[in-house]
């Protein structure tokens, strides 16, 4: 594929001016071109068709968007291999859609990896998933009652699942999918640098991991420390996923009802299946989700940026939005040793009752949640319909309503906004809809 | 989101064996160089078309005779080259041939009459018998006609042959929102009449029609286009249903025509070896078609406007809609007419299309919003005819495309050029 710039081709402009001209000015090229063709016959014929086909080119597609207005696209300095692997992977997460005939359902939320995540942003709440079953935390969700996601769609000819009548749930909005590679190189020892279970400084902010038992697939790498024959989950509203090969079957799995030699057992029947989806489309997806790039923020260098960017660290919400982190050594060298500003720490914290759903995952508690990166909050909206859905369930619908619904650990940081004058209050949301 | 500039490949149009074209082309290329051509003549027009209506689209059509063999050929030939891309990325230069076609006819008596369109498209990888019926004709008003028939539903499924139009691609809502060409074995009547300067036709066919791959498919949406993908249609019914398909159409010299019909039936599997498997589910289409020309300035304009109602199960996800509209509408400007380059009849066109889709109306059930999933596009054009029958085109396409949530959508455009001609 080749990116074009629009930007200085006189001849192509010329082109779509005279299509779009009053008729007089249309008329006279018309003129110009017939009596071009009268008078010098093939010759001009051929300039012309040359003029129109091929010299215009580049003024004749459209413009491309802004690099940081988009989110989806390759972190720089893939080689030519890992860019292969990359468009298998786009191609399955974005392009394959799962009907009765290759492996959807019989029961599923949606029908594709695109449908949740479009243009790899956050999600509608069209397609919110919703987990239940589990209400301990360190318990296993009870299967029984079909847990722990439900799958509220059926292909036609089955009854989709419901929750057991009085069941706590939580709804989940698709998050996006954008620089998790990044998140996916930190060490356990970086997550659990900004660790705090006792909150021994005093700051009223703890943070802990979800220890998480890993699924039968799961290969440690280098960056991961086992403690108790458990890992950090580092993926998911409540961190409930090791790594991105756990995230990426699960979902096929528990969202499209599609069946994988990583996860064999059909939500359905319960029972093993062939697999609906290869190894190689999996590792393809994952690898994808790896290498997806960073989300690059806008507006950098205007004051009212500027200015949100300093009280974000004032009113304290960077002690757990932590801004930077550096990747360590990688088996992927463009995600080696980079700086990258994700805004989380991929710890949970209590948030307090407002947003207890009396539902959890691996060893969070109901009220803990992950904090989430807020690296590309500003475009949510291009992925979203054109609204906000935010915090964990999509009830914020604006960035200042997602503010005033923390609570918990983050209290402080909230009743500290609630006392900014409204510019302030202006400035930092200027600031998170930079990132 | 998917774009709908890619190229949609069509399994289903292998009902003829490419072995078995084969011969056939050899039949008729052979039996060609082994005759004279003087001997080779154009097969006057039905005279029954005079003032034609859409409805004669499958019998207006250039021929060419053998001697006075019972049989006369034609057919047409598209090729394009194209130059697309979609928010600033370009897959490059691109050259095809959509499609050829050829045509067999023949009058087995002076009341019953035979015809067949073979398309070889995408340079044969895909054939299809796309028309081949026996017509037989007791009464202007009653004549009876069994085979593989076009659907008259809108106007552009029978009248689709690439030749008639100023533009490269098909219309949007006619290829990617009605099935066009869609095409099935069955049984119907038609008819028409002539009074001064009115006319008026209708028709009536029972075929068999869709079936579930339209909200089973990997289009991401309710596609009727995707049942093509059956070729069992051309042996049996999917469910044992009917497909009804009837048109009413009203022409008049001075103004125009105008055309309305109707496309309906269950259209899934819903039993099977007596099995119950599903509800009975109905697809029901609704189209208006007009064409007319203006007397004051010669301007040609057609179009037609589809509504689609579908029956998706609730529980099914709203990915696929249960209503769907769209339509286009095309004007062409001779501006030039007379002897152009030597060729003594040829005209100067410039035209434009607009067209529009919807593939999915409604709200979300969640958030009572929009859903979109749609398609608008403006293409103007020139084109150059030499003869009537023969068109050089070139457009210039440009689209935009919104997903289901109503996101920035993707912006398409592109240059077009193409030839098409009846031989």
């Amino acid at each position: 594929m080749m990116r074009m710039n629009s930007k200085n081709d006189f001849i192509g402009k010329t082109l779509i001016n005279v299509f779009s001209q009053s008729s007089p000015k249309r008329d006279k090229w018309l003129f110009y071109a017939m009596n071009s063709i009268s008078k010098a016959g093939i010759k001009h014929s051929f300039m012309i068709f040359s003029f129109l086909l091929f010299v215009g080119c580049e003024s004749i597609i459209p413009p491309a968007p802004e690099e940081n207005e988009l989110l989806d696209g390759p972190v720089e300095g893939l080689n030519t291999a890992e860019q292969g692997q990359f468009l298998a992977g786009d191609i399955a997460f974005n392009d394959e859609v799962f009907s009765a005939e290759n492996g959807l359902g019989p029961l599923f939320v949606a029908t594709s990896c695109g449908s949740c995540h479009p243009g790899d942003g956050k999600g509608h709440p069209f397609t919110t998933l919703t987990r239940f079953g589990q209400s301990l935390p360190n318990t296993l969700p009870d299967l029984s009652v079909g847990g722990p996601q439900l799958q509220n769609r059926a292909i036609p000819g089955y009854e989709p699942e419901k929750i057991p009548e009085g069941m706590a749930s939580m709804d989940f909005t698709p998050p996006a999918v954008t620089g998790l590679g990044f998140l996916a190189a930190l060490t356990d020892g970086q997550i659990l640098s900004n660790a705090d279970p006792n909150d021994t400084n005093g700051d009223g902010i703890s943070g802990v991991p979800n220890y998480i038992n890993p699924p039968s697939y799961f290969i440690p790498r280098l960056v991961h420390q086992p403690n108790a024959g458990r890992y950090i989950g580092r993926f998911g509203k409540k961190a409930a996923a090791i790594d991105l090969l756990q995230q990426t079957v699960s979902a096929y799995n528990q969202d499209m009802g599609v069946t994988s030699t990583f996860e064999p057992i059909d939500t359905y029947s319960g029972l093993s299946t062939d697999p609906e989806v290869s190894d190689q489309t999996v590792r393809d997806v994952v690898f994808y989700l790896q290498t997806l790039k960073a989300p690059i923020p806008r507006n950098e260098d205007d004051p009212s940026v500027i200015a949100g960017k300093a009280l974000f660290s004032t009113i304290e919400c960077s002690s757990c939005h932590i801004p930077e982190f550096t990747t360590p050594n990688n088996e992927v060298s463009a995600l080696s040793n980079k700086t990258f500003y994700p805004y989380t720490d991929l710890l949970l914290h209590d948030m307090g009752a407002a947003l207890d759903d009396g539902v959890t995952e691996g060893s969070a508690e109901t009220f803990e949640w992950r904090t989430p990166p807020l690296w590309g909050l500003g475009l949510s909206p291009d992925s979203q319909g054109g609204e906000f859905f935010l915090m964990h369930d999509g009830r914020a619908k604006s960035i200042e309503e997602a503010i005033l619904l923390h609570g918990g650990e983050a209290q402080s940081s909230r009743d500290q906004f609630m006392a900014l004058s409204q510019e302030e209050k202006d400035d930092l949301i200027a600031f998170l809809e930079s990132l | 989101m998917k774009s709908i500039i890619k190229n949609i490949k069509h399994p289903y149009n292998r009902f003829v064996g490419p072995s078995l074209n084969g011969i056939f082309l050899l039949i008729v290329f052979s039996a060609s160089a082994q005759v004279d051509s003087t001997l080779l003549k154009r097969a006057p027009q039905d005279t029954t078309i005079q003032g034609a209506m859409n409805m004669d689209a499958v019998y207006n059509r250039p021929f060419l005779q053998v001697g006075k063999l019972p049989v006369s050929v034609g057919g047409y030939i598209e090729a394009d080259y194209q130059y697309i891309g979609e928010d600033g990325i370009t897959e490059g230069h691109s050259f095809r041939v959509p499609r050829m076609t050829i045509f067999i006819a023949s009058s087995i008596h002076s009341k019953i009459k035979f015809l067949s369109e073979i398309e070889l498209e995408e340079g044969g990888e895909e054939i299809a018998i796309e028309f081949a019926a026996l017509d037989f004709s007791f009464h202007p008003l009653f004549n009876l006609r069994g085979g593989v028939v076009m659907n008259p539903i809108g106007a552009f499924n029978q009248n689709h042959d690439g030749p008639k139009w100023e533009f490269v691609d098909r219309p949007i809502s006619a290829t990617e929102m009605l099935p066009a060409t869609w095409s099935n074995v069955g049984f119907g009547l038609y008819g028409k009449n002539y009074s001064g300067d009115w006319a008026y036709g209708y028709e009536a066919y029972l075929t068999n029609g869709f079936n579930d791959a339209i909200i089973n498919n990997g289009e991401n949406r309710t596609f009727l286009p995707a049942s093509k993908a059956n070729k069992e249609r051309f042996e049996e019914s999917s469910n044992g249903e009917p497909l009804l398909t009837g048109k009413v159409a009203l022409r008049n010299n001075n103004f125009g025509e105008i055309g309305l019909s109707y496309m309906g039936g269950i259209y899934n599997t819903y039993q099977d070896d007596g099995l119950q498997l599903d509800d009975k589910r109905r697809l029901d289409v609704y189209a208006i078609d007009f064409n007319s020309t203006l007397p004051w300035t010669d301007t040609y304009l057609v179009g037609e406007f589809a509504w689609i109602s579908i029956d998706v199960p609730e529980t099914f996800t709203q990915q696929f809609g249960n209503r769907q509209k769209g339509g286009f509408i095309d004007i062409v400007q001779p501006v030039l007419k007379g002897n152009i380059l030597d060729f003594d009849r040829a005209t100067l066109n410039v035209a434009c299309r607009l067209e529009y889709v919807d593939w999915n109306v409604g709200t979300f059930r969640e958030t009572g919003g929009n859903i979109t999933d749609d398609i608008w596009a403006i293409v103007p054009a020139i084109s150059f005819r030499p003869s009537a029958q023969t068109v050089i085109r070139l457009n210039y396409r440009m689209m935009q495309q919104q997903d289901i949530l109503g996101n920035p959508p993707a912006k398409i455009s592109g240059i077009q050029f193409g030839i098409s001609s009846y031989f």
